[in-house]
């Protein structure tokens, strides 16, 4: 397949290609996190082995460190726009998963129980930021100075 | 599927020689305080166990939710695939922004007010005699959840930013439009999902 390199979607692909995976990965840690509340919400309010849910709330955990680094890693890169949209999007799934939480709370889900669903609220809120900030930045000029 | 084959064509036809587009807001402040009551009202409701307001917040808001997923994804988003790219930017822009505070405030409002009502009613224990339709409606949420939010939010959030660019890329809104549009039809086509356990769990 032959490709004119200066047309603009050779551009974008090229833009696409230089990155990591993060929005992938975010995707993946995205998906265990679900997974794990899901195994949690089936067996609530009653007691459950929680070992499934701990394993999938440790592999999402591990995906979002990785994500860090991988991200931490980029050196040109539109970090303006990427800090513009996590700052703001951050804010909001804060008072999603703080909603949530409440929710939790409020039913008097036991201690073990109430200390994954945090974790993974916590891991929710903070992938969401990420792939949203870095899927608009990804298409944005890097910043000056990068 | 809905066919929303898209034509590329050159960034100089997204906005004329000379011509810069208006600016416009990515999040609509207007809706913010909206949102803001909204909210306040449901941990109201939660907090009181109030079944008249649980049982609204999740009636209203999953309908709203199951509703405007069905017609964005199997009758806004045929369209929009079909339309030229500077039509489909001229909806986008108002369009799209507008979605960005509605769904996730519907989402929030029918997810709380639901678990709460299931709970309040026993719905959640699995002595409950339909609780594997809880559970598969647990499922379709999830998927749904990770669709929009991994694939169609960010596609959605990243026009928004390009269309805001002097001179936009058409190539990059044709893809991430088409993704949008493709991911809206799948979330539309699993609301039917969502439709057919809480019809069976209110008849039980």
């Amino acid at each position: 397949m032959s490709a004119d390199p200066t047309s603009k979607a050779t551009v974008v692909e090229e833009a696409e290609k230089t990155l990591p995976p993060v929005t992938e990965v975010a995707i993946a840690s995205l998906a265990l996190v679900i997974a794990g509340g899901i195994y949690l919400a089936a067996h609530a309010p009653h007691p459950t082995a929680l070992i499934p849910a701990i394993v999938l709330a440790t592999l999402a955990g591990a995906l979002l460190l990785a994500n860090a680094i991988s991200l931490a890693r980029i050196r040109s890169f539109a970090w303006t726009t990427f800090v513009l949209v996590g700052r703001w999007t951050l804010l909001v799934y804060i008072v999603i998963a703080g909603m949530l939480e409440y929710v939790f709370i409020r039913d008097h889900t036991p201690g073990s129980e109430l200390a994954l669903f945090t974790v993974m609220l916590v891991i929710f809120a903070l992938n969401i930021p990420t792939l949203l900030a870095f899927s608009v930045a990804r298409y944005q000029p890097p910043t000056s100075g990068d | 599927m809905a066919d929303v084959a898209v034509k590329l064509e050159e960034p100089s036809e997204l906005v004329p020689p000379g011509e810069e587009r208006a600016p416009f807001e990515i999040v609509p402040r207007a809706g913010v305080p909206i949102v803001a009551v909204l909210l306040v009202l449901l941990v109201v409701a939660i907090a009181g166990n109030w079944l008249w307001g649980l049982e609204f917040f999740h009636v209203a808001g999953g309908g709203l939710w199951t509703g405007i997923d069905l017609f964005v994804g199997l009758i806004v988003g045929p369209i929009l695939g079909r339309m030229s790219i500077p039509s489909r930017i001229e909806f986008s822009i108002r369009f799209m922004p507008k979605m960005l505070i509605v769904m996730p405030t519907l989402v929030v409002m029918t997810l709380a007010s639901g678990w709460q009502l299931a709970r309040h009613l026993g719905n959640l224990s699995s002595a409950y005699p339909e609780h594997a339709w809880i559970v598969a409606s647990f499922i379709v949420v999830g998927v749904m959840a990770l669709i929009a939010l991994g694939l169609l939010e960010p596609a959605n959030l990243a026009v928004l930013f390009e269309l805001r660019k002097p001179r936009p890329n058409g190539e990059l809104i044709a893809k991430l439009m088409r993704r949008f549009v493709y991911t809206a039809g799948i979330t539309g086509l699993m609301q039917v999902a969502t439709l057919i356990i809480m019809t069976k769990l209110a008849s039980s």
